[in-house]
C-alpha cells in the first residue's frame, strides 16, 4: 500500500474510533443534564400524574445502558428515532436543518475563503505597509465585534436605511437557488465578516515566516516581481498552516453559527439543538451532537491530509 | 364634520391614502389624532373586510420541538396555530360572552350539573367528513385520558358523563359549573374526527384554514379551507406565521413588511417604534400577571405576618411604570382584575406602606435573616429587575431580600413550585371560577403558593354552580378579600399584550383573552389593498 493511502486510511479509522468516544460523551453528557425531559416539556404545566405518565411513555424507566445501545444501533443504521417533544422523525428533520447549515456555511467560505487568502497574501506583500495596515485594521475590528452586534448593524443598514434584502433569512423547500441566495444574504455577510481576520491573518502570518528563507531570497535575486515570489515559492510552501486555520473555520460556520441562525430566523442545525436542549429531548440533541462531531473530526482528517499532501518531506517518508 | 373631511375618511378607509396622510391631513383639519384615528377604525369597520391575499404573522413563543397536537399547546405558536386550523364548542370573544362555533346551542339544567350543547349542522372537517356529535365525545374522551398529556385534563376531569344522541351533546357533572361553556372554550378542546386518537398530530380540524406546511419552530402556512361553515370571517386565501424569536429581528421583519402583525413588542422599544411609519402598536389589557409566589406551608412563609409583610412591601406603580413602560396596571394580591367578568372594583388597592410593613415584619418575629428571592430572566419579562426594585423598596421597611438569578433553562422545573419564593406568571383565564381553580384551591395541582384555605375553598365551589349573578358576585368579592389578606401570591402588576401591526391590517380589535386578538387574529383580519 502507498504509504499516503495508508495514512489516509489511519486517519479515517482513528476519526471513527473517536466519534465512538465522541458518542459516549455525548450521551453521558445529555445524561447528566438537570431536570428531565417530561419536566421540561410539560414546563409549567406538569402535574404529578402526567409527569409519571409521560416518563414511561418515553421510556424513561429504562437503564441508561439499555439506552446507549439501542441508540447507537439506530444511529448505525441510520435511524436516529423519532424526537420525544412532537414526534417528527429525526433524521428526516435533521436532513432538512443540515442542508440548510451546509449552504450557509458553503455560501459564507465561498467568499471568505478565497478573499480572507488573497487579503492575507496583499498584506505579506506590503508587509508594514498602508495596505498592510488597512487590511488587518478593519479586518481586525468586524472580527471583535460579538456577532448579534454586526449582523444588527447588518439588518439596520441594509433592511431599514437601504431597503436591500429581508431581515428574516428564512428558507424552505420549493424555493429557488438565487431566491435562497437571495436570503441567506445577510447572515452570509456576517459570517465572512466574522471569519475573515483569522484566515487572513494567518495566511499572513505563513507567508511572512516562509519570506525569511534563503530560496525565497533566491527567487528575488533571480530578480521575480514580489507578487510572484509569493504566489509561486511562499504560498506553497505556507499552504499547510493556512489549511488547518481554514478548515477550523470552515467547522465554525457549520457547528459555531447558532447566534446568527437565531438573530435571523435561519431555520438550520444551530437553532434545532438549542430548542431541543430546553425541552431535554435527548435523542435529537444527541443525533446533532455527533453530526457536529463527525463534521469537525471529517474536517480536521481533511486538514491533515491535505497538510500531507501539501508538505514532501510527509509525502515521501524516509 | 365637514365634507372634505367625510371624503378624506373615505379615502383612507379605502385605502387610496395612507394613514400617515390621512392624520396630517386631518390634523390640518383641525382634528384631535385621537379623534381621528377612532374615526378611521371605524370608517375602515364600515368599509368592510377585504378578502384575498396572504397574511403574515412574526411571532415569538415557537420552538422546533412544538407538535400539531392540540392537547400539547404550551407556548403561544402552537395555540395561534391550533386556532387557524381549529375549531372548539364554543369560544370567548372580546367582549367575554360565548360566541357559537360547533355548537350553536347551550343550554343547562337549574343546578348546571347537566349541560347539552347543539351541534351545528353541515359543519365540515378538512378531509370532507361532517362534524357529528360523535366526534365531540371522542375528542373531549380523549382529553381526559391521562396518555394524551392534555393541557385541559383539569377541565374535563370534572365531566363524569359525555353521551353523544343525534346533534346532542350532553355533559353530566359531578358538581355543578355554572362557567361550563367557557371551560369549553378552551384552546387545547379543538374537535379532531374521531376524537384525533388514532392520529392526534394530523391538524384536521372544522377551523377556517388548512396546515399547507408545518415547520415547528420555523413557519406555520395555512390555505382557506373552502366549506367553512362561517363566512363572517376567514378573509384572506392563506395565511402564514414565521418563528422570529428574536426581538429585534421580529421588529425588523415588520417594519421591512415581511410580517403584517408582531407578538411581544418589547416595552423598552414602544416609544421608537411609535415613530415608525405605517406601523401601529397595539397595547391590550388583559387578564394575565407577573408575579411573586410564597408557599403558605413552609417557613418563614407560613407566618401570614411575614406574607402581609412583603405584600406591603412592594411597590406596584414603580413596577409597571419601569417594568411595563406603563403598559399595563396594578395588581391587588389576587389573581382578577377588570378584564374577569364579576369583577368587584370596590376591593381596596393595596398600596405601597414601608412603615406598614416593618410593622408587620417585626409582629411576625423573623430572625432578619436574608429571604432568598428567586427570579430568572425567563420568569417574566423583566423579572430580574423587578426582583431588584422588589429588594430596594423591601429594603427601605428593613426587610431584607436576597434576590438570587436563577438560569432560564430548568427554572420550572427546578424553581418554580419546588422553592417557596420566586418569581413567575400566569396567563389568565377567561372566567374566574377557572382562575381561582387552577391555582387556589386547595387541591389544585398547580396550586404553587401551597394556599390551604377551607373556607376559601367552599365558596368556590358554592360559586361555581351558583347561576345568580349577583350572588356570584358577591362570592367571588369574599373570596378575592381572603387571598388578598391570607394568601401566598404577590401581585405587582398585570401586563398588557403588546403587539403590533402595519397599517394594511383592516379588523383588528383589543382582545383581552389572549395575544393577536386570542390566536385569531389572522382568521378575524384582512388586508386592506
Amino acid at each position: 500500500m502507498h504509504p499516503i493511502l495508508k495514512l489516509v486510511v489511519q486517519r479515517i479509522a482513528l476519526g471513527l474510533l473517536l466519534l465512538l468516544a465522541v458518542s459516549l460523551l455525548i450521551f453521558a453528557g445529555t445524561e447528566a443534564l438537570p431536570g428531565d425531559v417530561a419536566q421540561a416539556i410539560l414546563g409549567q404545566s406538569a402535574t404529578p400524574e402526567a409527569l409519571a405518565n409521560l416518563r414511561e411513555s418515553l421510556g424513561l424507566n429504562q437503564s441508561a445502558m439499555v439506552r446507549y445501545f439501542n441508540w447507537l444501533g439506530g444511529v448505525l443504521t441510520g435511524d436516529f428515532g423519532v424526537a420525544l417533544t412532537n414526534k417528527q422523525d429525526i433524521a428526516q428533520a435533521i436532513g432538512q436543518r443540515l442542508g440548510n447549515t451546509l449552504f450557509l456555511a458553503s455560501a459564507a467560505a465561498v467568499i471568505s475563503v478565497p478573499l480572507a487568502i488573497i487579503l492575507g497574501l496583499v498584506a505579506a506583500r506590503y508587509n508594514g505597509r498602508w495596505p498592510d495596515k488597512l487590511i488587518s485594521g478593519i479586518t481586525l475590528s468586524t472580527i471583535s465585534l460579538p456577532e448579534f452586534v454586526a449582523a444588527y448593524f447588518v439588518i439596520y443598514l441594509l433592511t431599514q436605511l437601504f431597503p436591500i434584502f429581508q431581515p428574516v433569512a428564512m428558507v424552505f423547500p420549493g424555493m429557488g437557488f438565487w431566491a435562497k441566495l437571495q436570503a441567506v444574504a445577510l447572515p452570509v455577510i456576517v459570517l465572512v465578516l466574522v471569519v475573515l481576520a483569522h484566515m487572513m491573518r494567518m495566511t499572513r502570518a505563513a507567508v511572512l515566516n516562509v519570506m525569511q528563507s534563503a530560496y525565497i531570497e533566491t527567487a528575488e535575486l533571480k530578480g521575480l516581481a514580489p507578487m510572484a515570489v509569493i504566489w509561486r515559492h511562499a504560498l506553497p510552501n505556507a499552504i499547510a498552516p493556512i489549511v488547518s486555520v481554514v478548515v477550523l473555520n470552515l467547522a465554525y460556520l457549520v457547528v459555531g453559527v447558532v447566534v446568527v441562525e437565531v438573530v435571523f430566523g435561519y431555520n438550520a442545525l444551530g437553532q434545532y439543538l438549542v430548542d431541543h436542549v430546553a425541552k431535554r429531548d435527548l435523542p435529537v440533541v444527541q443525533a446533532v451532537g455527533l453530526i457536529f462531531a463527525a463534521v469537525y473530526i471529517g474536517l480536521n482528517i481533511l486538514a491533515d491530509v491535505i497538510a500531507i499532501l501539501a508538505n514532501p518531506r510527509l509525502r515521501h517518508p524516509k | 364634520m365637514n365634507a372634505e373631511f367625510d371624503h378624506l375618511l373615505k379615502s383612507a378607509a379605502k385605502g387610496r391614502i395612507s394613514r400617515r396622510e390621512f392624520m396630517g391631513r386631518a390634523a390640518a383639519m383641525g382634528v384631535s389624532a385621537a379623534m381621528a384615528s377612532t374615526l378611521l377604525a371605524s370608517a375602515a369597520r364600515a368599509e368592510g373586510p377585504v378578502k384575498g391575499g396572504t397574511l403574515r404573522a412574526g411571532m415569538a413563543g415557537g420552538e422546533s420541538t412544538n407538535s400539531l397536537d392540540p392537547a400539547l399547546a404550551a407556548s403561544e405558536v402552537p395555540f395561534m396555530v391550533n386556532m387557524t386550523w381549529g375549531e372548539m364548542l364554543v369560544d370567548v370573544n372580546a367582549k367575554g360572552e360565548i360566541d357559537y362555533r360547533i355548537a350553536e346551542e347551550v343550554s343547562s339544567n337549574a343546578d348546571a350539573t347537566e349541560w347539552k350543547f347543539k351541534i351545528r349542522q353541515g359543519v365540515e372537517f378538512h378531509d370532507g367528513k361532517t362534524v357529528t356529535a360523535d366526534d365531540v365525545v371522542a375528542t373531549l374522551k380523549r382529553h381526559t385520558d391521562e396518555k394524551a398529556q392534555s393541557g385541559a385534563l383539569g377541565i374535563v376531569q370534572g365531566i363524569s358523563e359525555m353521551i353523544a344522541e343525534g346533534d346532542m351533546v350532553t355533559l353530566k357533572l359531578a358538581s355543578g359549573n355554572a362557567d361550563l361553556p367557557f371551560l369549553m372554550a378552551d384552546y387545547h378542546l379543538i374537535i379532531q374526527p374521531g376524537g384525533g386518537v388514532d392520529n392526534p398530530t394530523a391538524a384536521i380540524g372544522a377551523g377556517p384554514y388548512k396546515v399547507v406546511a408545518n415547520e415547528p419552530g420555523v413557519r406555520h402556512v395555512f390555505e382557506k379551507h373552502a366549506n367553512y361553515f362561517d363566512s363572517s370571517i376567514a378573509h384572506a386565501d392563506s395565511v402564514e406565521i414565521l418563528v422570529i424569536n428574536d426581538n429585534t429581528a421580529r421588529t425588523a421583519a415588520l417594519q421591512a413588511g415581511q410580517v403584517h402583525m408582531i407578538n411581544r413588542v418589547d416595552p423598552k422599544i414602544v416609544e421608537l417604534l411609535k415613530g415608525a411609519p405605517g406601523i401601529s402598536i397595539e397595547a391590550v389589557a388583559g387578564r394575565g400577571h407577573y408575579v411573586f409566589i410564597m408557599h403558605c406551608d413552609k417557613a418563614p412563609f407560613d407566618n401570614n405576618d411575614l406574607r402581609m409583610a412583603l405584600k406591603l412591601a412592594i411597590n406596584r406603580q414603580e413596577m409597571v411604570d419601569k417594568i411595563l413602560g406603563g403598559l399595563g396596571s396594578v395588581g391587588n394580591d389576587f389573581p382578577i382584575n377588570a378584564a374577569y367578568p364579576l369583577f368587584d372594583s370596590s376591593i381596596p388597592q393595596r398600596e405601597y406602606d414601608a412603615a406598614a410593613a416593618a410593622e408587620y415584619y417585626k409582629k411576625s418575629g423573623h430572625d432578619g435573616s436574608p429571604i432568598v428571592l428567586r427570579t430568572a430572566p425567563g420568569a417574566f419579562p423583566g423579572a430580574v429587575e423587578a426582583a431588584q426594585l422588589f429588594q430596594q423598596s423591601a429594603a427601605a421597611a428593613g426587610i431584607p431580600l436576597e434576590v438570587k438569578v436563577e438560569p432560564d433553562d430548568g427554572y420550572w422545573s427546578n424553581v418554580w413550585n419546588v422553592e417557596p419564593f420566586c418569581a413567575s406568571y400566569w396567563g389568565g383565564r377567561p372566567v374566574q371560577d377557572q382562575m381561582y381553580s387552577t391555582a387556589y384551591l386547595s387541591t389544585a395541582d398547580w396550586n404553587d403558593t401551597k394556599f390551604k384555605n377551607a373556607k376559601f375553598d367552599e365558596i368556590l365551589l358554592a360559586a361555581r354552580a351558583e347561576l345568580d349573578a349577583e350572588k356570584r358576585k358577591a362570592e367571588y368579592s369574599e373570596m378575592a378579600n381572603i387571598l388578598r389578606d391570607e394568601g401566598g401570591l404577590i401581585c405587582p402588576m398585570f401586563n398588557d399584550f403588546v403587539e403590533a401591526k402595519r397599517e394594511e391590517v383592516g379588523g383588528w380589535e383589543a382582545d383581552p383573552n389572549g395575544e393577536l386578538m386570542n390566536g385569531r387574529a389572522l382568521v378575524k383580519c384582512w388586508l386592506n389593498a
